[in-house]
């Protein structure tokens, strides 16, 4: 017997699939009808399964998703709320995986980038995203990527031309906007940089009001040889909102991103990050902070492969556990057989607030090569006392210090952001989330 | 009225007796130099009286400018006019000097009802003080204390001291670990700073820093007590005779 959860989608899904955007092509029907197939045969991971083992799914299992929402095109959005201080370039907009030509703004693209929905790139011709879309077909995917593979119809398509060095950020948006009912919204990026390209994106999670619905997002990015990408995420969704994001990102040879993710919203929220540095002299910098309070459930798995000679990656990723704030973080670094000179590093540090908050990490690494630098480190605590009590001694209220000692602890994963006015804004919101004055655990 | 009144005062660390019955007192403007073997209590004295929590109070009181000292929380002691600069200030990476400083001066000039200051009015206080400890203004750009050297982060402390105003300082063994230019030039900035209104009780172990920072009065801490009181000359004594001879000749003393 499928679970509720199941269910809702087995259900409805036949008549979606068949109103998608792309539908009708039969390479694309048959890709999502077979990823459908199997979401429904195999269902929702249980906690036996390794990459589950902190995140149980047992509460989703027994509610129901409204599988797309068809008012997605009108549903009201302040346009107020999509600003992003230090961020004003190319906006796409996205309301439960939709996009919104009129939220957005594509005029004036600077040469060398193309950008646009994905419905629109289906439309016009989907075969040159063939590869891209399926290929998770062949990779054992979980529920929520089956999910995604099956029902985005829409998502961002960007691509930059070899040696354009984009200056402005591209802002892509992902909002959730209250419904009468629970709605699973899904959207699928794709996004290569040609040979010596340059860009920024910046990734924004949000909602306009509380909600509870369930969102997927997959991005396929690719970075030939010697491209460069930075890429933020401000993930802000509502308390109650739960999101799935699977990030693959591959680099060849001297490619190089810097990534940077704030976690701070929804209630049940996963991030997987998988990377792999395919080509000689690829470098990868993460830097992330996640800031679990209430009752949230955050959790960010890297799974970072050194496949070529000479890359170097370096993880930097902070926690805050606040009330009872669940955080979850495994950082695994695979160094394949061949690929020697590779130097990798990983740190998460956390910080628990409460004595119900908790968080587990686990850095995992696999080095098959012989001349390998590797360093990884994971540590959980409470706060310095003596820091503490220094800063009070000075007549900083206890509250406000720990603010700021948290802020201090965080400030390492957020420190290089090259944009000084969206670092100083990302820095207003994780303080925004901290315990205020005369709020207890 | 004095400035602080120290009664009978017994302190427990960690389950273990440290402070068996203190007893001070300091009028306003005055300096008292407190002065012991290693292990006596000085530094318990010194954090008991800024607020730090796990030294438990068994008996005795302190009383503050006519208020309960030990009821109030540290932040509250700080805005009230106490300052303990630390034997080991704390390294706090990630938090801005300045930023810190400021924050320090308009939480207490807000706890006390004053108007706090913007940028523009505290960076000319910071000028101001700074030529007074001879600070490097590039230490302010830093994480607090953070790769300051022993001598800089003894300044530091000192040149808090001159942004907050305290009306009672509290150096604990700010001599520590100074060589002797270091330990003139931190002198140097606290002596700037005396004044009728502002009181200091200087914990050291030795009394070389006596020589640069002249008391009005000396004790003698030794198992928790103060067992002599006397001026400077007292200081000299110990520095001859060495503490073992206070034990054998001191009557406990302040604690009528």
């Amino acid at each position: 017997m499928a679970s509720a959860f199941v269910q809702s989608f087995a259900e409805l899904a036949p008549d979606i699939l068949a109103a998608m955007p792309g539908s009708g092509l039969p390479w694309l029907d048959a890709f999502r009808r077979g990823q459908l197939d199997a979401f429904v045969r195999d269902g929702l991971p249980g906690t036996r399964s390794e990459a589950w083992k902190y995140t149980t799914l047992r509460a989703l299992e027994r509610r129901a998703f409204r599988p797309g929402d068809s008012d997605a095109a009108i549903r009201d959005v302040d346009a107020a709320c999509l600003q992003l201080e230090g961020v004003d370039g190319p906006r796409l907009v996205f309301v439960h995986g939709v996009f919104r030509p009129d939220l957005s703004t594509l005029d004036d693209l600077p040469p060398g980038l193309t950008l646009q929905p994905l419905s629109q790139a289906l439309a016009e011709d989907a075969e040159p995203l063939r590869f891209m879309l399926t290929r998770g077909e062949a990779q054992a995917a979980d529920a929520f990527t089956r999910l995604n593979a099956a029902l985005a119809g829409d998502g961002m398509v960007l691509r930059v031309a070899g040696h354009a060095r984009i200056d402005v950020p591209v802002h892509l948006l992902q909002v959730g906007a209250p419904a009468g009912e629970d709605l699973a919204w899904h959207a699928r990026n794709i996004v290569e940089l040609g040979e010596d390209a340059a860009l920024t994106l910046v990734e924004h999670h949000i909602g306009t009001g509380t909600h509870t619905h369930l969102g997927t997002q997959v991005s396929d990015v690719v970075l030939h040889a010697r491209a460069q990408l930075a890429w933020v995420v401000l993930q802000e969704a509502p308390d109650g909102a739960l999101l799935f994001r699977h990030d693959r990102l591959r680099l060849d040879a001297d490619a190089q991103a810097r990534v940077h993710a704030l976690e701070l919203g929804g209630a049940l929220v996963r991030h997987e990050f998988d990377a792999e540095l395919r080509g000689e002299g690829a470098r990868l910098d993460t830097r992330g902070a996640f800031l679990p309070g209430g009752r949230q459930h955050i959790e960010t798995r890297l799974d970072i492969r050194h496949l070529a000679r000479h890359t170097a990656s370096d993880a930097l990723w902070r926690g805050v556990a606040d009330k009872r704030g669940r955080g979850v973080f495994h950082g695994a670094i695979t160094v394949a057989e061949g690929a020697d000179g590779t130097d990798a590093a990983l740190s998460n540090k956390n910080l628990l607030l409460s004595p119900h908050a908790e968080i587990d990490t686990q850095p995992v690494l696999e080095i098959y090569a012989d001349e390998v630098m590797a360093a990884h480190g994971a540590t959980v605590g409470q706060f310095d006392e003596r820091s503490l009590f220094y800063l009070r001694s000075r007549g900083i209220p206890a509250d406000a210090a720990r603010t700021l000692l948290t802020l201090a602890f965080c400030r390492a994963a957020l420190d290089d952001i090259g944009n000084e006015v969206l670092r100083e804004h990302l820095g207003k919101r994780l303080a925004a989330r901290l315990p205020a004055d005369g709020e207890t655990a | 009225m004095n400035l602080l009144t120290i009664e009978n005062l017994h302190v427990r660390v960690a389950g273990k007796d440290i402070l068996k019955g203190l007893s001070l007192t300091l009028g306003a403007g005055e300096v008292h130099a407190v002065m012991g073997p290693n292990g006596a209590g000085k530094s318990t004295l010194g954090y008991v009286l800024a607020g730090r929590e796990g030294y438990e109070v068994t008996a005795g009181s302190v009383r503050f400018l006519d208020r309960d000292l030990l009821t109030m929380a540290p932040e509250e002691r700080a805005a009230a006019g106490v300052f303990l600069a630390f034997q080991y200030p704390v390294e706090i990476p990630g938090v801005n000097n300045t930023y810190f400083l400021r924050a320090a001066v308009n939480a207490q000039r807000k706890a006390r009802g004053e108007e706090e200051l913007d940028s523009v009015q505290f960076l000319k206080m910071v000028r101001e003080k700074l030529k007074v400890m001879q600070l490097s203004p590039d230490l302010l750009n830093r994480a607090v204390n953070e790769g300051f050297s022993g001598g800089e982060k003894k300044r530091n402390e000192i040149f808090q001291m001159a942004l907050l105003e305290p009306k009672l300082a509290i150096l604990d063994e700010t001599d520590s670990g100074l060589d002797i230019d270091a330990l003139k030039q931190v002198a140097e900035g606290v002596n700037a700073q005396r004044d009728p209104q502002r009181s200091f009780l200087v914990i050291t172990h030795y009394q070389r820093l006596l020589d640069y920072i002249e008391p009005d009065f000396v004790h003698v801490l030794a198992d928790g007590r103060i067992v002599e009181s006397g001026d400077k000359e007292l200081a000299k004594k110990l520095e001859a005779h060495g503490y073992a001879w206070v034990a054998e000749s001191g009557e406990p003393a302040g604690a009528a």
